[in-house]
């Protein structure tokens, strides 16, 4: 009975071995940077991420799938190095010591790749699936673009700034043009009062002119 | 009766508010985008320090005689280039005619440069900046593929802005968003410009001094970046063997001819408004110092910056060697730094030598990085535009930078505009009671007009053109003419008592010997020496082509032969005014000397007119 519990035992090792390892048919090497990713907050990869891990790739084939069959038991671990990277594989309980194809694999994973990701505080670049690509979100683009927004201010205070200067302009060439011919008026009426060569001002203003010569002869006449 | 006011003395002629809006107007004329983008890259490619020696030589007898020159020309003959030069001599009006044309072509293309600066400027509000990521592909499996093999800041220089033909004989189409802040751009010109010196007088305090503010602020940032001063050194280190190149003191000449914007006609219109007692050589000696002393302060931060993106480059050069080595050998992270680096790498190239070929390493060099010199747009759109992102809090450097830019560009454009407009305000194209503002919309208008060929797929291969061949040889010839002019046909001793009258003070024996003998005979060896370089080589233009196999490198194209016939004909249509105008006015000459009631005209003088 030992025996042949022992035998089981090693058979299933062996067979684990076999389907674990690297460029193993259906096998995806995973490299993890976690220095690089949280710097000072790095936590050290050891049997208990490993353990996490093996779990996230159970949900992912749960998920996937829809059917509760695969457990962490089926996901297999190996080659782990100092990097932190290894090689993975999930094997199908239902058929003997097979592995689940690679491509519904790397459906799973692709589905939940943010699960993945945020379980381990990592990203796409730092917990690195090698074989299978990640599509990138594509960059927010808001509904009209900043520039045209920017632009549209600029030309704005442009267009304001032209039509005041323009405006300003017209203005003073008129109050100019009103000026030079209030000016013109005014010396029209001084040319037109002129007669007879004397200008009629002199002689409005002054209330008359003594004539000299009578005036000198006032003297001839004796005071009463 | 004494009603009539007294008519001033003046002729009703606009004039400058103070000195000072004089002066900082032909100071931003002088400084403008190529004291950013040319000078450092001069400096760097020749002998770093050294290069200053043949800079300054050529700014002593070649840069302020002729800025001295054609500021006095102006405040004595109170005339923009062409009728100065008709008031010369009939026969030399065909100077004046030479350097308005320059003007007029050289507005139209650098306009266009700002239109580039402009485009950056509004998509500097964004955040992340739109040229530090690629666009994805169409299936968003990766990225766009010109912009993966390229860099990111390359494809929205080539692509996203000029969306840039791979051939100059492939117009293309025009680009929208270009012809938008086209508009834009001669919109703020005619603004500026409206009334002429008026309103450009009031602008110049923000355009000419703004620069200087940004500059200091770069030079304190760029100074505290990891890696400045390695570009510095690199900058200033002297190496005297350059000198030996007769190449670096043409640059040099050329360098300081082209930077203090001389024979554009600007300087004349500006030093026509001036009173006419007014001290033109001080002007001049101020001027062309803080043009040079402009560009050496502009250098500082240009190469702080470049020493940090080379030195970034590198430690991403070496980061990304790094990566590969640990994925490889799967040795832990942090193992390998940046300081152990090259002894990891002997010890592995001696354990496993094909595995490190098989990862095929780049060799990183910080020398190598610090070595790639660019200059104009490239070093301000590309290069520069790179090390930003690199910046923390980049919006803002981008959105400085750029109002930098289009400052320095605006000012000059001033100058530009000014060269182009005084002449035609004198020369009566519109009636005396039509407004100043009417004749400057006309020349913005049609000037926009023109310049939508620029904003085509093709429009930077030919802004190209322009600026080697329409903005280089006339220039050099129209000045030659101008110092020959003054100095044999007006008359060295008639001019000395002129700049005498206006200065106040006799004219030393510096100006006497470099206008009568060196500055002419510098002019013509430069001119000689530039236009046997430019035949010497090929008539070639690079081209950004997504198909070439080289590429990202850019291909190398021969014009095809109708665009070498325009480019000689930018080169010789304001170079042939002289003769032709010379020619005109010979025969008018010829056949008026016919007419027994002809008088020749009385002989023009400074004091003269003014007493």
């Amino acid at each position: 009975m030992l025996r042949a519990l022992l035998f089981m035992l090693s058979v299933v090792a062996i067979a684990h071995a076999e389907l674990c390892k690297p460029d193993a048919q259906n096998a995806f090497k995973v490299r993890i940077s976690i220095k690089r990713a949280l710097g000072d907050n790095a936590y050290a990869w050891d049997a208990n991420e490993e353990y996490l891990f093996k779990a996230m790739v159970a949900f992912a084939m749960r998920r996937y799938s829809s059917k509760s069959t695969t457990q962490i038991s089926n996901v297999l671990l190996c080659n782990v190095t100092d990097r932190v990277s290894f090689w993975f594989v999930v094997t199908d309980s239902s058929k003997n010591v097979t592995t689940v194809p690679g491509s519904e694999v790397e459906a799973a994973i692709r589905m939940n790749r943010n699960r993945i990701n945020s379980a381990f505080l990592l990203s796409d670049k730092t917990l690195q699936f090698l074989k299978i690509t990640s599509t990138l979100s594509p960059p927010v683009e808001p509904s009209t673009p900043v520039w045209l927004i920017v632009f549209g201010v600029v030309l704005c205070l442009i267009v304001a700034g032209i039509v005041f200067l323009i405006v300003s302009g017209i203005q003073k060439h008129k109050k100019k043009n009103k000026e030079s011919t209030e000016r013109e008026n005014l010396e029209e009426k001084v040319e037109v009062t002129l007669e007879n060569g004397i200008p009629c001002e002199a002689l409005d203003l002054k209330a008359g002119h003594i004539n000299g010569v009578f005036a000198a002869d006032d003297e001839r006449f004796t005071p009463l | 009766l004494s009603a009539t006011p007294e008519i001033p003395k003046e002729d009703g002629r606009p004039k400058w508010d103070n000195k000072f809006q004089y002066i900082l107007s032909c100071i931003g004329f002088a400084v403008g985008l190529g004291n950013v983008w040319r000078f450092p890259y001069l400096c760097q490619i020749h002998g770093g320090g050294a290069f200053l020696i043949p800079y300054f030589i050529a700014l002593l007898f070649e840069g302020i005689p002729l800025l001295h020159l054609e500021l006095a020309l102006g405040q004595c003959l109170r005339k923009g280039s062409i009728g100065a030069w008709n008031t010369i001599s009939p026969y030399m009006g065909g100077v004046g005619v030479g350097s308005w044309m320059v003007s007029i072509l050289v507005s139209l293309y650098y306009n266009t440069v700002l239109t580039w600066v402009m485009w950056y400027f509004i998509n500097s509000f964004q955040e992340p900046l739109p040229w530090s990521v690629c666009p994805l592909n169409e299936n968003r499996t990766g990225f766009n593929e010109e912009c993966y093999e390229s860099t990111s800041v390359n494809y929205f220089w080539y692509r996203k802005t000029l969306n840039i033909t791979p051939d100059i004989a492939e117009s293309g189409t025009l680009q929208w968003w270009l012809i938008l802040c086209l508009a834009t751009c001669w919109a703020i010109v005619y603004l500026c410009t409206i009334r002429g010196i008026e309103t450009t007088g009031k602008a110049i305090y923000v355009t000419a001094i703004f620069p200087y503010l940004v500059l200091t602020i770069f030079l304190i940032q760029g100074l505290t970046l990891p890696g400045a001063t390695d570009g510095l050194i690199y900058l200033f280190t002297p190496n005297l063997n350059t000198l030996k190149n007769p190449r670096v003191w043409l640059d040099a000449a050329t360098q300081i001819f082209f930077s203090l914007s001389l024979a554009f006609g600007g300087l004349i219109a500006f030093a026509s408004y001036n009173p006419t007692k007014n001290d033109c050589e001080k002007d001049a000696v101020t001027v062309a110092l803080v043009n040079s002393m402009t560009s050496l302060y502009a250098s500082i931060p240009v190469f702080s910056v470049l020493g940090f993106k080379a030195t970034t480059a590198y430690w991403d050069c070496l980061d990304r060697n790094i990566i590969s080595i640990i994925n490889e050998f799967d040795l832990p992270e942090e193992s390998i730094m940046r300081q152990n680096y090259t002894s990891w790498i002997s010890f592995l190239n001696s354990s496993y030598p094909e595995k490190i070929a098989g990862l095929k390493l780049k060799s990183c060099d910080l020398q190598e990085f610090l070595d790639q010199s660019v200059s104009g747009t490239g070093l301000a759109f590309i290069v520069f535009t790179q090390a930003i992102i690199l910046m923390p809090g980049s919006q803002a450097w981008a959105i400085l930078f750029f109002i930098m830019l289009f400052s320095l560009g605006l000012s000059s454009m001033f100058g530009n505009i000014e060269g182009v407009f005084t002449p035609l305000l004198e020369l009566r194209i519109i009636p005396k009671s039509a407004p100043k503002e009417l004749l400057s919309g006309i020349i913005c208008l049609i000037s926009f007009l023109i310049a939508l060929c620029f904003t085509l797929g093709s429009g930077s291969y030919w802004i190209d053109i322009f600026d080697r061949y329409a903005a280089s040889v006339p220039l050099l010839v129209v000045a030659f003419f101008e110092v020959i002019g003054v100095v044999y046909i007006y008359k060295i001793k008639r001019f000395s008592k002129d700049v005498e009258w206006m200065t106040g003070r006799k004219l030393s024996l510096y100006w006497q010997i470099t206008w009568r003998f060196i500055s002419p005979l510098l002019l013509l060896i430069v001119f000689m020496a530039f236009v046997t370089l430019q035949m010497q080589k090929s008539p070639s233009y690079t081209a950004w082509n997504p198909k070439y196999e080289g590429f990202p490198m850019k291909e190398e194209k021969v014009y095809p032969p109708w665009v070498q016939a325009i480019c000689v004909l930018l080169a010789a249509l304001p170079c042939v005014c002289i003769p032709l105008v010379a020619l005109f006015h010979l025969v008018k000459q010829k056949r008026r000397s016919k007419d027994p009631s002809f008088v020749p005209p009385e002989v023009f003088s400074c004091q003269g007119a003014n007493s």
